[in-house]
């Protein structure tokens, strides 16, 4: 027989999705139950809210829990099953209450992260498990640690040490998240008045929406519902806006599309699973200007002629997820969503998904799939989003970065902002500053500034030291050395230049940097974060970490070359034929690594 | 239905219309390949209503589910239809136009009030008044059904039940409104359309009363064809047992695990003098049998047709010779006949076929070339319909046109008649019978391979009932109806309602179901009532020592 579910795994359910209401949906069987039942309504869309629900009240899915969700929302088991253990938050064996993910990724780990992991696990703390953990995408405070803690909330730390765990894990614990302050230019006098997507850092208050108003906010939605959804459109065209998420796509472009479908309904997303290594302005932007991303989506959704937005934020950002649901109240309050946006008549509400540990939903498709409660796997393109996005319905899905450069467009107006940055990359950039710097965070700079630059704003390398290495545009990216400081981080040098700037990583490594722990650490991220879907990346990620480890301990296939031919087939594979983004690029920094620092060659500084 | 048995539409008009009744049947299960052409009509947002006294895998997934009491479907019909004649939504023009004896059909049902409805069917009035406004105010809507109407006593009339709602609403002889019998097997229909039944020639012409198509048929044959209508399966049965049957060729049926009331059938085929089996495989009738002659397979090892629930004509060809001695079909009568002394030579397939529709009208254009060319052809296939035709009774709109329109189609009156097998004290529970979606009825093609879905024979009870009877799932107990006793597991589903049990019938080696089931029968289809069995569920006595 199927195992029932626990009160507690019933009650966690039944508080996404309300008490069941009849016997055929997991209530109590009534007289009329034997003679009438209905088709539930689709819920498969709440299966990961459930599973949230699920897991962070009884601190893993049991099959009971799972077989009560399913039934509740008529999704088969074995289907519930493969979405749960897709994800690496969710648990189906039973596990510790507490469970903290320590980042012993390439910030962190450069950082004392992968040496904190050994340390807590050799503690032996008391019902706590640790889990070395991939990027968590507080970088700048490295290292991180995120603790997932059955019936408490969840709390990322950063400049995590033992005391910081030990601090986090007692069930009296009274740690909460703390903001980031990680954004130097905010807090210096002589920088902010240059701070455009930064402007209300520090200045206004996160949690209140009056603030956010007093402080320059919904001038861009009032600006846009006065020109109306196409001359909107036509702003943000005429700014040049590019997509800040790392395919750099004309925004207005993508709206145009989305807004020219006859289908409806339409969907507008704003993307902030940003799990890039090494990437976590989206995170500020969404901790400390919260209400700048719900505007921004509104625009977007009146724009693109959509009635519901969604943010898709990433699982590890307790706080950021936290905000923005203030946000939205807020927003819904003072009637800035909901049925007549600012008595435009124009209707519009944002609903707020939580990702669960998958790097690949970061992907627009994955994403999709992931909020429809299926397993975050990428789709094929063509159908591209604009026509079959969220449900198969047009979609327009934009970075919050891209997002939130279309409020400077509208209230600047589409020349000043295109008369800023460069006649190919338009307005200022945000970068993400992290490893070995003297003053780590995010920077906002304008387009055309080098990458010697934007290292030298950010207090050079730290203590003074040689600069061994530039990881830019993330894992996904690539290295460039110390020789090519003077490369300009826009979208049309990067595409000369051959190298990319990704989201906006500008990850800095010394002298003593062993780049080739490094590689693996980025060979394991890909290995371990491929969603196994197509087989290039399923396999290839595997052989490529494979053929480094043989390197590393000197016990190659062949001859070194052979190995390294072998890594280049792989990578050339990889790039060819996998279906998105993640197997494209999961070879592009190990390889470019190889060329330009030839790593493994004999002689070679590693 | 008026006049030639089969679907009226066509399976790609399922996927294109809005609302699909599904009246005693679980496609879902029962007929899976249908189902997909359901699931793609849901997928466009067509509404799905199930009618079952269970509530079926097909009940799960649909929009509405009402859950009858067995053998109420005349009670529900007729109150859908006096439902849908008050709200005034039957469909008037097609009434006045297309259909005759309206009045008195009108006049019939106008006792049966939603309250009555409910009274009879058990099925709230609400859920009744809704299905009978969504069928009649769907744009397109058809009614599909199954054994669930048709193994009754009184088989026809719910057919003509079901058919009188279509006629009132005017969901027939229109693209993607129909009203359409599932086949459960690739080849029923064409069985039928051959003139395989008692009381048709090929292509529906009647023995009795077309004097003209027989006069047709023994011009060709050279022979006299008697213009009396043969016996159903259930008639010869009867006949055996007044001992005027006593020599049967049985060809491709399983008569001895497959009738109701098993263990008379099998004493009556025992009785006979002749009996001669010609099947795949050595069926428990062949065993019986004083000759076997081993057929080759219908579907790879000879060359032919199949005609499948919409009307389609398919080729099927000849992949593998038969192992053996086993040889075609055609090859044994034809031979059968040279050693009765009638020389018919030996014919091929094609030369058969051609001959058939020289004398079937529905199928006089339909050459082999033509299947084979246009992949398949749905009858009738003639000088109207050279390409063959998507749907049936298109005539009937013809309001205009008497000669075209040909006869309109009559409402029938049909009284509601509850099962003949009545509940009792003694006898207080219903028990259906059904399939189930990895067997196929008695198992002869089905058992033989391994599935985890093979869970054995059971006895299927409501949770209430189980527990009322201090049963457990697993646990074995005692059948008994007013025929026969038999022993088999439990196994506790909520689909089921107290008061309700189901089994099937694909495990005769284990649990013979049909031992208890009724022989009663609907004199007009000669269909036994399989779907309604009084019985009484009995806890074995526990073992000495436990």
């Amino acid at each position: 027989m199927a195992a029932d579910p626990s009160a507690e795994e019933r009650a966690a359910v039944d508080e996404v999705l309300g008490a069941p209401e009849t016997g055929w949906d997991g209530g109590e069987r009534s007289a009329r139950d034997l003679r009438v039942s209905r088709a539930p309504e689709d819920q498969r869309t709440l299966l990961l809210p459930v599973l949230h629900a699920l897991q962070a009240r009884v601190g893993w899915i049991s099959e009971g829990g799972l077989n009560y969700a399913c039934e509740r929302l008529q999704v088969p088991p074995a289907e519930a099953y493969g979405v749960a253990t897709f994800y690496a938050m969710f648990s189906v064996t039973e596990r510790s209450k507490t469970v903290v993910h320590v980042c012993d990724d390439l910030a962190c780990r450069i950082q004392g992260g992968a040496d904190l992991v050994a340390e807590a696990e050799a503690a032996d703390l008391p019902g706590v498990q640790i889990v070395a953990s991939p990027c968590l995408g507080m970088c700048e405070q490295a290292p991180a640690i995120f603790a997932q803690r059955s019936g408490r909330p969840e709390v990322a730390l950063g400049g995590a040490t033992m005391p910081t765990i030990r601090a986090a894990v007692p069930e009296d614990s009274t740690v909460v998240c703390a903001g980031g302050v990680m954004a130097p230019q905010a807090w210096d006098e002589g920088s902010r008045p240059g701070l455009r997507l930064l402007a209300r850092f520090g200045q206004a208050d996160p949690l209140t929406l009056e603030s956010y108003r007093d402080h320059g906010g919904y001038r861009a939605l009032a600006r846009s519902l006065e020109l109306g959804a196409d001359a909107t459109i036509q702003e943000v065209t005429d700014a040049k806006l590019l997509g800040r998420g790392g395919a750099a796509f004309p925004t207005g472009v993508k709206w145009r599309a989305v807004a020219d479908q006859p289908v409806t309904p339409k969907y507008v997303i704003c993307n902030a699973d940003e799990s890039e290594p090494g990437t976590f302005k989206d995170r500020l932007i969404m901790e400390l200007d919260p209400f700048s991303v719900v505007e921004a989506l509104t625009i977007a959704g009146f724009a693109a002629g959509a009635e519901t937005g969604l943010v898709y934020v990433r699982g590890e950002y307790p706080l950021a997820t936290e905000r923005l649901a203030e946000a939205l109240a807020q927003a819904r309050e003072a009637g800035l969503l909901g049925t007549d946006v600012l008595g435009a008549g124009f209707s519009f509400d944002i609903e707020l998904r939580r990702g669960a540990g998958a790097y690949i939903c970061g992907e627009e498709t994955a994403l999709f799939n992931s909020i429809e409660g299926k397993r975050g796997e990428p789709r094929n393109k063509p159908p591209f989003p604009v026509t079959h996005g969220l449900f198969g319905k047009p979609t327009a899905i934009n970075n919050v970065e891209t997002l939130i450069n279309v409020l400077q467009v509208l209230t600047m107006g589409p020349e000043a902002y295109a008369a800023l940055g460069t006649e190919g990359s338009t307005g200022t950039r945000l970068f993400c500053l992290s490893g070995h710097v003297e003053r780590p965070g995010v920077y906002e700079h304008e387009h055309g500034i080098t990458l010697g630059e934007a290292i030298e704003a950010a207090g050079g390398v730290r203590d003074g030291e040689p600069l061994k290495a530039v990881l830019l545009g993330g894992a996904a990216g690539g290295f460039v050395g110390p020789d090519r400081l003077d490369i300009r981080l826009t979208f049309e040098d990067a595409r000369a230049g051959g190298y990319t700037l990704g989201s906006g990583v500008v990850m800095v490594f010394d002298e003593d940097t062993d780049l080739v722990d490094i590689c693996l650490r980025i060979a394991r991220f890909f290995r371990d974060e491929s969603c196994g879907q197509c087989v290039p990346c399923r396999v290839g990620t595997v052989r490529q970490e494979e053929a480094l480890h043989r390197l590393v301990a000197g016990r190659t296939f062949g001859s070194k070359a052979d190995e390294l031919a072998l890594l280049g087939d792989v990578a050339a594979v990889m790039r060819d034929a996998s279906i998105c983004g993640l197997g494209q690029t999961a070879a592009s920094a190990v390889q470019s690594a190889i060329a330009t620092f030839g790593l493994f060659e004999d002689g070679a500084a590693s | 239905m008026f006049g030639a048995g089969g679907g009226t539409s066509s399976y790609e008009e399922v996927e294109q219309t809005d609302l699909i009744v599904l009246w005693g049947s679980n496609a879902r299960n029962a007929h899976p390949i249908f189902f997909h052409h359901v699931l793609k009509a849901m997928e466009r947002g067509a509404k799905v209503m199930v009618v079952d006294p269970r509530r079926s895998e097909t009940a799960e997934f649909a929009d509405l589910w009402l859950g009858i009491d067995v053998g109420s479907d005349i009670a529900l019909s007729n109150t859908m239809a006096r439902e849908i004649i008050h709200a005034e939504l039957g469909h008037a023009g097609f009434i006045a136009g297309g259909t005759t004896g309206y009045d008195e059909y009108a006049a019939s049902v106008e006792d049966w009030s939603l309250e009555r409805g409910e009274q009879v069917t058990a099925v709230p009035a609400d859920a009744i008044r809704e299905l009978a406004h969504a069928y009649a105010t769907a744009e397109n809507a058809m009614i599909c059904w199954t054994l669930g109407i048709t193994e009754h006593h009184n088989a026809v009339d719910n057919v003509l039940a079901l058919i009188n709602l279509g006629l009132l609403t005017g969901h027939v002889g229109r693209y993607g409104s129909g009203l359409n019998p599932l086949r459960g097997q690739n080849n029923v229909q064409g069985g039928g359309d051959m003139g395989a039944i008692p009381n048709k020639l090929a292509g529906f012409q009647d023995i009795e009363t077309d004097p003209e198509a027989r006069a047709k048929f023994e011009a060709a044959w050279g022979v006299e064809i008697i213009p009396k209508y043969g016996w159903h399966l259930t008639h010869m049965f009867e006949a055996m047992e007044r001992g005027e049957l006593t020599a049967c060729y049985v060809i491709g049926e399983n008569p001895a695990t497959s009738e109701a009331d098993m263990d008379h059938a099998v004493h009556l085929l025992e009785g006979l003098d002749t009996l001669i089996v010609q099947d795949l495989v050595m069926t428990k009738t062949a065993e019986m049998a004083d000759v076997v002659f081993p057929a080759s397979h219908a579907s790879f090892e000879s060359e032919g047709t199949v005609t499948n629930s919409e009307r389609r004509v398919q080729r099927v060809r000849k992949a593998l010779e038969p192992p053996g001695e086993a040889r075609d079909d055609i090859w044994i009568i034809a031979q059968l006949a040279e050693r009765l002394g009638v020389g018919w030579g030996d014919p091929t397939p094609e030369e058969l076929w051609d001959e058939m529709r020289s004398l079937s009208p529905m199928h006089r254009l339909m050459s082999w070339d033509l299947i084979e060319e246009l992949g398949g052809v749905q009858w009738p296939c003639d000088e109207e319909y050279p390409q063959g035709a998507k749907f049936l009774h298109e005539r009937l709109w013809r309001f205009d046109d008497p000669e075209g329109q040909g006869r309109k189609a009559p409402f029938s009156v049909v009284i509601d008649a509850p099962p003949k097998d009545e509940l009792s004290e003694e006898y207080p529970m219903r028990l259906t019978t059904g399939r189930r979606l990895e067997s196929y009825n008695t198992g002869v093609q089905s058992g033989s391979f391994s599935s985890p879905l093979h869970r054995g024979e059971t006895l299927d009870l409501s949770p209430e009932d189980a527990s009322a009877l201090g049963v457990e799932v697993g646990e074995v107990v005692r059948i008994v109806s007013r025929r026969g006793e038999i022993e088999a597991p439990v196994h506790v589903t909520t689909a089921l309602r107290p008061g309700l049990a189901f089994m099937t019938f694909h495990f005769p080696d284990e649990v013979e179901t049909n031992k208890i089931t009724n022989e009663a029968y609907d004199p007009k289809s000669g269909t036994s009532e399989f779907k309604a069995t009084a019985i009484r569920v009995e806890k074995l006595a526990v073992a000495a020592g436990r």
